[in-house]
């Protein structure tokens, strides 16, 4: 019953397609898809936390407290594009964020 | 071992059943907190894996940050979600297809993984060069020696992030009385005092 590297490793796969299922089960929600990436982004550092404890290396820790910081910018700008866009469309659907297309 | 092995089982599956609710309950407000709840779980992997720094920063920064973030973003929205569901199970197969192959693939890659005998000679920051620190004292002597450089480049990331959802987010209401501190050092004596000689006697 000891819990290994793979236990870690098809629980970070199950994660990320969960959050790839997400995008396309809620394909017009705007924030829901915003939380799926955060779901994959946490089975990405699922991985890389696994991988630094089974290995011994420290560095993927490290790796993890970046993608951290870069997922929270995301985050943040990604929210703030959604709340402007909410005010000048009244609309947070995917189909109506496609002005600018071509 | 045996309650290692039950903790894991515990956490990942209410971290699986909360990831699947994220994307499947109806209410945005419950994805949030499900996805918060979620969190948790993860953090509670990390500290099963011997990475307490990261949980505590993962339960900290995401959970205090960005779902708090998330929520406010939720609640003050006044959108109709219903009519975003509509016709969303139309891509419910291909999606399903998709996350089969995903997940089929990534399972085989990683049912077989195993370490090579050269890449214990690779590590980048071994465990065996902090014997005795905890995790933290470890993570911040590689952090702030080996990492420094990456490290202020992530704080810039932020700073570019926050500046951004400032400026994105913020609006100048017309009509509104605003102290101007630079048209108030801009000002100048000479501009709006004059001084004039009034005749002794004729003066109102």
């Amino acid at each position: 019953m000891t819990i290994g590297l793979e236990h870690y490793l098809t629980l970070a796969a199950i994660l990320f397609t969960i959050g790839v299922f997400g995008i396309f089960l809620n394909r017009k929600n705007m924030i829901i898809i915003l939380m799926s990436i955060e779901l994959m982004l946490l089975a990405v550092n699922i991985n890389f936390v696994a991988f630094s404890s089974f290995l011994g290396d420290l560095a993927g820790q490290v790796f993890t407290m970046f993608i951290l910081t870069v997922a929270a910018a995301e985050a943040a700008i990604g929210l703030a594009i959604l709340v402007t866009f909410f005010r000048m469309k009244g609309s947070i659907a995917v189909e109506d964020i496609s002005d600018m297309k071509g | 071992m045996i309650i290692e092995a039950l903790a894991f089982y515990a956490l990942a599956g209410i971290l699986t059943l909360s990831a699947l609710l994220v994307i499947t309950v109806r209410n945005p407000v419950h994805s949030v907190l499900f996805l918060i709840l979620g969190f948790f779980n993860a953090a509670g992997l990390f500290v099963l894996l011997g990475a307490e720094f990261i949980a505590m920063i993962l339960v900290i920064v995401y959970v205090g940050a960005v779902a708090v973030l998330f929520l406010f973003v939720v609640m003050m929205l006044d959108v109709s979600f219903a009519d975003l569901r509509k016709g969303a199970m139309q891509y419910v197969p291909i999606g399903l297809v998709i996350g089969a192959i995903l997940l089929s693939e990534l399972i085989l890659v990683y049912s077989v993984w195993g370490f090579a005998p050269e890449t214990l000679d690779n590590r980048a920051a071994p465990v065996e060069k902090f014997e005795g620190l905890t995790n933290t004292e470890a993570l911040g002597n590689v952090l702030y020696t080996d990492y420094i450089f990456p490290f202020q480049l992530a704080g810039l990331i932020l700073f570019v992030a926050m500046i951004g959802a400032i400026v994105l987010t913020h609006r100048s209401r017309p009509g509104v009385r605003k102290q101007s501190v630079a048209d108030q050092q801009a000002r100048k004596a000479s501009d709006v005092l004059e001084i004039r000689k009034v005749q002794t006697g004729s003066g109102a």
